[in-house]
């Protein structure tokens, strides 16, 4: 049976991993290539490593640290942050990354999310996408019908409202050759409150390549919510990994306790 | 000393990486003159079967072919296992090596495509390439296309309907997953495949 994955998430910030709450206050969190293999030998299904402060001179340290976490990482391994042209995401699989995540630059330029499925196949393209509700108030947002849900697309590290509506985006990502969705929720981000089943729902509604929800995992029990109600194909976290919150095994024995299908043992 | 077939279709860095996990020597080439000397060759791919015209027009499908009349090892790695058969709907002026009889087609309707994530193989008894691979092992998959269950099938994953997830036969070899994703069963397979004598 095709399982539900469980991603760890490393973000990075010059070769540190790093992780904040709702995109500030970033605490120092460790070695990305010593954390990448003890996710991996825990039972992470995927490993994710955000470059989340790229700028031009830290370039060359992203691709190294790629090239360091990727050298003993045998499952799926996805990189992201500041990749802005098809140069970039070359160097990044060069470096030995499965799949590229892009966002800001793909809301900037949609061909550019053409130009690398078509080079390296859809499966390796990503696109992430942040979104934030427009009524952050859940309890009086209205339920997510099939066309519309009110959230805002953001970009630049979750700085920059985009006016253009999660849904539009999902899609067209999708038809542009997408492979996967890495949803954020910003308004969960960071504060382990859960995810945010609606919104994530709302997108794989419309959508059929996979949908990977992330921002807000706090408990065994988020995990739960998502992979079912929220129609989640995966599930993302990352500080409460680093803390030792959490071990992804008991994690994947309470999902599969749950009857969330899961691969366990690894 | 592998051979990894570059056909400008994707990415190579990860299987090369994982050969050399494993102490084997890698070479990649483009090179028709370097494949048809290699005893074992390894085509990868991802993403369109109509990338392996590019196969055909290089001189490679017919560099690839000498060798496996010379009884060379090949295997296959997703689309690479594709191109083993007649040819997919998904290009249809891009002819396979026709080493299994049966055309590749997408997933039907029914349920969701592409087939992204950990699945598990049903492993029938006699492979080679799948010794000390134990039954119901998870791998990772994504693809869109699949291969239906022939006489060769070997390992079989249940997608809505069984499809195959390897297939074997003499020396050729070939698997929709991903083995150099897969953790420590895709990397027995590929020490598996660099161990088999000619």
């Amino acid at each position: 049976m095709l399982t539900k994955r469980i991603i760890a998430c490393l973000d990075c910030d010059a070769g540190r991993v790093v992780k904040g709450v709702q995109f500030v206050n970033l605490r120092d969190a460790g070695d990305p290539a010593e954390l990448a293999a003890m996710h991996a030998a825990n039972g992470a299904d995927e490993i994710v490593l955000l470059d989340i402060t790229a700028t031009h001179e830290k370039r060359k340290t992203l691709v190294d640290t790629v090239r360091r976490t990727a050298r003993k990482l045998f499952v799926p391994f996805t990189v992201g942050g500041g990749i802005r042209s098809l140069e970039d995401a070359s160097a990044i699989f060069d470096a030995g990354a499965d799949k590229i995540t892009i966002n800001s630059a793909a809301v900037a330029d949609p061909s550019l999310i053409t130009c690398i499925a078509e080079r390296f196949g859809s499966q390796a393209v990503i696109i992430a996408i942040d979104a934030r509700r427009i009524d952050t108030d859940v309890a009086r947002a209205p339920s997510p019908a099939k066309n519309s849900f009110p959230a805002e697309v953001y970009v630049s590290g979750g700085r920059k409202p985009t006016g253009c509506n999660v849904l539009d985006w999902a899609r067209e990502a999708e038809s542009r050759g997408a492979g996967e969705i890495m949803l954020t929720s910003m308004d969960r981000d960071g504060t382990r409150a859960g995810f945010d089943c609606e919104l994530t729902a709302a997108v794989a509604a419309v959508v059929s390549i996979p949908v990977i929800a992330s921002g807000g995992a706090g408990s065994p029990h988020h995990f739960v919510d998502v992979l079912r109600k929220g129609c989640a194909d995966a599930a993302l976290a990352a500080s409460i990994f680093h803390f030792g919150l959490e071990s992804i095994g008991e994690l994947k024995q309470h999902l599969q306790r749950a009857g969330v299908p899961m691969r366990w043992p690894a | 000393m592998i051979t990894v077939v570059d056909y400008h279709a994707g990415n190579l860095a990860s299987v090369r990486k994982a050969f050399e996990h494993l102490g084997c020597e890698v070479q990649v080439t483009e090179d028709p003159d370097i494949v048809r000397r290699s005893r074992h060759i390894v085509v990868p791919g991802v993403g369109h079967f109509g990338a392996t015209l590019q196969l055909e027009q290089s001189g490679l499908r017919e560099a690839i072919c000498d060798a496996l009349n010379g009884e060379a090892l090949f295997l296959g790695i997703c689309v690479g296992m594709q191109w083993m058969f007649q040819g997919s709907t998904e290009a249809p002026g891009a002819p396979g090596l026709s080493l299994f009889p049966a055309m590749i087609e997408k997933f039907p309707c029914d349920v969701k495509s592409p087939h992204v994530g950990w699945n598990q193989v049903e492993i029938l008894p006699g492979s080679r390439l799948l010794r000390d691979v134990p039954d119901q092992s998870f791998v990772y998959y994504t693809h869109s296309y699949r291969a239906p269950v022939v006489d060769g099938t070997v390992a079989k994953t249940r997608y809505g309907a069984d499809f195959s997830g390897v297939v074997e036969r003499d020396n050729v070899f070939g698997v929709q997953f991903h083995p150099e994703k897969s953790g420590a069963a895709g990397l027995t397979i590929l020490r598996n495949f660099a161990e088999l004598a000619c």
